[in-house]
């Protein structure tokens, strides 16, 4: 089949579905079938004309970039991410940017000002987010593969809500040029895929250092789809059984116990290991996250791009204005919760403090990556949530991320692939982190996995 | 906390509404993360960023060479209000 009839149905799946799905705020014919015709035109590439999906935080040149916000409704990003160039470098073909929780803040999607993107597995129950469009447009069989990112967990929850694979690099393995802020020192691009494959081709892809992103770090990336079959016996999984309690469903805790059966029949030696501060990330993170965000977003004033308010009378007036109309709840919510703890007089009650026990979080995972290759927990502590359901509670809400923030706040990478249904047929996601630069050890542990114990059932909305 | 005066200090007009509505949300938020103050963080260095140790050590400083920029066609092309070259808001001074 031709790059250009692939990429063809790719786009008729991502228009038709969208009624129903709300995955795409906006779909690229015209660049993807232009891409796809020169593609078809010269020989193989690396990724021959793999149809991916980007999150619409990620900036495409001359292409609506909107962050999920009305004060980026219609922007056009004026140049390409660092991961986009690298992926249409590579033959990638882009179809369209999918539908996330506004600037990324939020674990259903909800907050998005253009609707939540739908689960395809129960259309009433939300897809997670903050990526929820790019689970969607993978889980939904429109793409093998899609970009979003991750600041507390914002690629795995969703992955792992819609029964799809879902990683997050080590801090500094995939350039942040062109993504749009909201936390830098928690932010990474992330990746998910129909299968692991999916996942190794594309970070093979757009891994590695690049000069536009001083954060990158120049560490040589290996070929992930080269070891991914390599035997695992003897590879050690640490378990924090501490973790795997309170506040977790009964369907989530029996699949995950039942998964790390399946890695000791895989030849993986099991161990015991403790997080003690693991239950302490929600706190830190929504210190340092909003604190960062509060800064980072001071940039949306209305004067260079963007949504203006209008019929203001003056130039403070307009700014007030601007962000107030601009603005979703959630966003201003955790802009004046940074605010606070960045405040004077508060700053070393809130922030310094987060900061300290940010120290400890790192800490865990450096003694615990002692006795382990990899520590396994539950991605989500329960399945895809109704619509609605939490949207009224942000504790509730933030609660979503418990066991995927450790992994931002400390910078080490993480993976989330299915585990088996619950007994209401809605996916259950098993999380591994790995130790800084083991992305290729992770994505070992997890195709072997899926491989061996592959998630057979479909949703419901399914195009494959 | 006031809501009311955190607001302008991030430039956000809100609504008597919307005070009603962050308040007890924001306070239960201080309250959630105020459960750091029963750790014992007394002699640990803060970490300040994200960055790797790997990070720490990759070289960001290059050749000073003039590269081309945006420049101020593209720079205005998505200005809400751009005038002879520049980006043009409301009045400053009354």
């Amino acid at each position: 089949m031709s790059i250009v009839s692939n990429t063809e149905k790719a786009l008729d799946n991502a228009e038709r579905l969208n009624g129903e799905l709300n995955a795409f705020l906006s779909i690229e014919r015209e660049h993807a079938l232009g891409r796809a015709a020169e593609l078809d035109a010269v020989a193989g590439s690396k990724l021959n004309g793999l149809a991916v999906a980007v999150k619409d935080n990620i900036c495409t040149k001359g292409m609506r970039t909107s962050c999920g916000s009305h004060i980026l409704n219609d922007y056009k990003a004026h140049y390409d991410a660092t991961a986009i160039k690298r992926l249409n470098d590579a033959g990638a073909v882009m179809v369209g940017k999918t539908n996330m929780d506004e600037f990324a803040m939020g674990s259903s999607n909800e907050t998005s000002a253009f609707g939540p993107a739908k689960n395809p597995w129960d259309v009433t129950r939300v897809p997670g987010g903050s990526s929820g469009g790019s689970a969607v447009a993978v889980a939904s069989g429109v793409v093998r593969a899609a970009l979003g990112s991750e600041t507390g967990g914002s690629v795995r929850q969703p992955a792992s809500l819609c029964g799809i694979v879902g990683f997050k690099p080590t801090y500094g393995r995939i350039s942040r040029y062109g993504l749009v802020a909201f936390a830098s020192s928690l932010d990474n691009i992330g990746i998910f895929g129909q299968t692991t494959r999916d996942v190794a081709d594309v970070l093979g892809v757009i891994a590695g250092r690049d000069p536009l992103d001083s954060t990158s770090a120049d560490v040589p990336v290996p070929d992930y789809a080269a070891t991914l079959d390599n035997d695992i016996a003897g590879k050690t999984i640490g378990v924090p059984r501490a973790l795997l309690g309170e506040g977790l469903d009964e369907d989530v805790s029996e699949k995950v116990l039942a998964s790390i059966d399946n890695f000791e029949k895989l030849g993986a030696k099991i161990v015991d290991i403790e997080l003690p501060y693991a239950k302490y990330g929600i706190a830190v993170y929504y210190i340092i996250a909003t604190a960062e965000a509060s800064s980072n977003l001071a940039r949306f004033d209305g004067v260079r791009y963007g949504f203006r308010a209008e019929d203001a009378p003056g130039l403070r007036e307009m700014y007030f204005k601007t962000r107030e109309e601009g603005f979703g709840a959630e966003v201003k919510r955790r802009i004046m919760l940074g605010t606070y703890v960045l405040s004077s007089g508060y700053y070393d009650a809130y922030y310094s403090k987060a900061q300290k026990v940010r120290a400890l979080v790192k800490r865990d995972y450096a003694t615990a990556f002692e006795k382990c290759d990899a520590i396994l927990t539950p991605t989500s502590p329960s399945v895809a949530f109704k619509l609605g359901e939490k949207s009224d509670d942000p504790i509730s809400m933030y609660l979503n991320d418990i066991y995927t923030v450790s992994a931002n706040l400390a910078g080490v990478p993480a993976i989330s692939v299915p585990c088996g249904l619950s007994s209401e047929g809605l996916p259950i996601g098993v999380q591994l982190v790995g130790n800084f630069w083991s992305e290729d050890v992770l994505l070992n542990l997890a195709s072997k996995y899926e491989t061996a114990f592959p998630l057979e059932a479909k949703p419901s909305i399914y195009v494959g | 906390m006031d809501v009311r005066k955190i607001a302008k200090l991030a430039h956000l007009e809100i609504s008597d509404a919307e005070v009603a509505l962050y308040t007890p949300q924001m306070a239960d938020i201080v309250k959630y993360v105020e459960q750091l103050n029963e750790l014992d963080t007394d002699g640990i260095e803060p970490m300040l960023g994200g960055l790797t140790a790997e990070g720490e050590t990759t070289l960001t400083i290059r050749e000073d060479l003039a590269q081309p920029s945006l420049g101020q066609k593209a720079a205005l092309s998505e200005a809400p209000s751009g005038v002879a070259g520049h980006f043009q808001v409301p009045k400053v001074l009354s």
